[in-house]
């Protein structure tokens, strides 16, 4: 093949082949975190700061937002559902979209921003200045000492951020369709608990932010310790951190839905 | 930052998750209602169950009472067989009936139970003898048209008998 379409179709090729190498490395270097992960749960006080730098510095950005985002859910539900006289019916709507789809994907999108970013720039400058070399030199395991600790951190805290934001959209939803809409109040919550299951939509939630947290971590992980020592490399590769994991979230999404919806019915 | 207030702070934040993870199950999931007590499953044949899903509820006099188990299609009799899972806390006599029915006009079907005058209850694994199928709308209709063509007629030879 040659000319101008032959070199188009390499172009495609290449950024394919790239694309499954890269995801192909990221799960071969989870695979390395997890076993140098000893030190971690030997040492539970490394990942207990890391668990502070990623999910409690990330408490009030994750209570707004959820508070903001059941707002509006309940908001537009109100205004849609009024029409079809089953205005009641909006604490059910607040409480499945959050809980199966919102609370997961959109904390999880904030973190990836928030602590993802920032773990990939942290690593990413260790090794710039190189910290990490200095610590093999001294026969520290850079991967057991460093990663492994932010890598856990970071799936311990998603769950919970997860959980309250669901929570907090949840109330957000009930302040402005019961406190300012006047919906009735007892409609609200029994509608809400009839349609909830337990098992299907709360522990199917909190499974996809599991992954979702595995997810973000690794990559935020993968891309500091693999950016290039410069200052353009490690830029580069918090901006990687945050287009990957989002990418990443969302797919991850679409699958997990797809196998949660087929155990149903 | 200090050792101390580190740990005080993720102490905070994980009682805080958890305090929310448990009211996502007992406020809004209800969790108490699904896992107090045992059940026990009877089963229902129905020629017709409509809309009905798994999960839907099971309500008796309109208290829910059990969730409807599993549904599949009975080869044997050619009707749908229904496996419901009541709440052990409710007994039914054996000469209870069973219908599908629907709350409101567009909203979700239930099997609605009707409690019998026998003296001995059902057991685990025991059928439901009388049931009644969903409503079709389409078949409904068709009746009422079929129905009123009759009456038609009927009215049309009764005024012809009259008219000589």
């Amino acid at each position: 093949m040659r000319g101008a379409w032959g070199q188009g179709l390499r172009n495609v090729g290449d950024t394919t082949l790239r694309i499954v190498e890269r995801i192909g490395a990221v799960v071969l270097f989870l695979g390395q975190i997890l076993r140098h992960s000893g030190t971690s749960f030997r040492r539970f006080s490394l990942v207990i700061r890391e668990i502070y730098f990623a999910g409690v510095q990330s408490l009030i950005i994750i209570l707004v937002s959820g508070l903001f985002v059941g707002m509006v859910l309940g908001l537009q539900g109100f205004e849609t559902l009024q029409s079809y006289g089953s205005s009641e019916s909006v604490g059910v709507l607040v409480a499945l979209s959050l809980m199966r789809e919102l609370g997961p994907v959109v904390s999880a999108l904030l973190f990836a921003s928030r602590a993802g970013s920032a773990i990939t720039a942290e690593i990413g400058l260790m090794k710039a200045t190189e910290q990490l070399s200095a610590m093999e030199m001294m026969a520290v395991n850079p991967l057991a000492r460093v990663v492994a600790p932010r890598f856990w951190g970071g799936v311990i805290s998603l769950p919970l951020l997860a959980a309250l934001f669901t929570a907090l959209g949840i109330m957000g939803g009930f302040l402005v369709t019961v406190i300012m809409l006047k919906v009735d109040s007892g409609a609200f919550w029994s509608q809400m608990q009839a349609a909830v299951d337990f098992r299907h939509d709360i522990l199917n939630g909190m499974i996809k932010s599991l992954v979702f947290g595995v997810a973000v971590a690794a990559i935020a992980t993968f891309e500091g310790y693999e950016a290039p020592p410069t200052a353009e490399g490690v830029s580069g590769a918090t901006t990687r951190t945050v287009v990957s994991s989002s990418l990443a979230i969302l797919a991850l999404d679409l699958l997990l839905t797809a196998f949660m919806m087929k155990g149903w019915n | 930052m200090n050792r101390a207030t580190l740990n005080l702070w993720v102490g905070f934040f994980v009682l805080l998750g958890f305090v929310a993870f448990l009211m996502l199950a007992f406020k809004v999931g209800n969790l108490s209602l699904d896992g107090s007590g045992g059940t026990y499953e009877v089963v229902a044949h129905f020629d017709n169950i409509g809309q009905l899903k798994e999960r839907a509820p099971v309500r008796s006099a309109g208290v829910l009472v059990g969730r409807v188990h599993s549904v599949r299609f009975d080869t044997l009799h050619y009707n749908a067989e229904v496996q419901m899972a009541l709440d052990s806390q409710y007994h039914f006599p054996v000469d209870s009936s069973a219908s599908v029915l629907t709350s409101g006009i567009l909203g979700e079907q239930y099997v609605g139970l009707d409690a019998g005058g026998d003296d001995k209850m059902l057991k685990n694994g025991d059928e439901i003898k009388l049931t009644q199928g969903a409503m079709v709308l389409e078949r409904l209709i068709g009746q009422f048209l079929f129905n009123k063509a009759q009456d038609g007629g009927a009215d049309k030879t009764s005024t012809d008998k009259g008219a000589p």
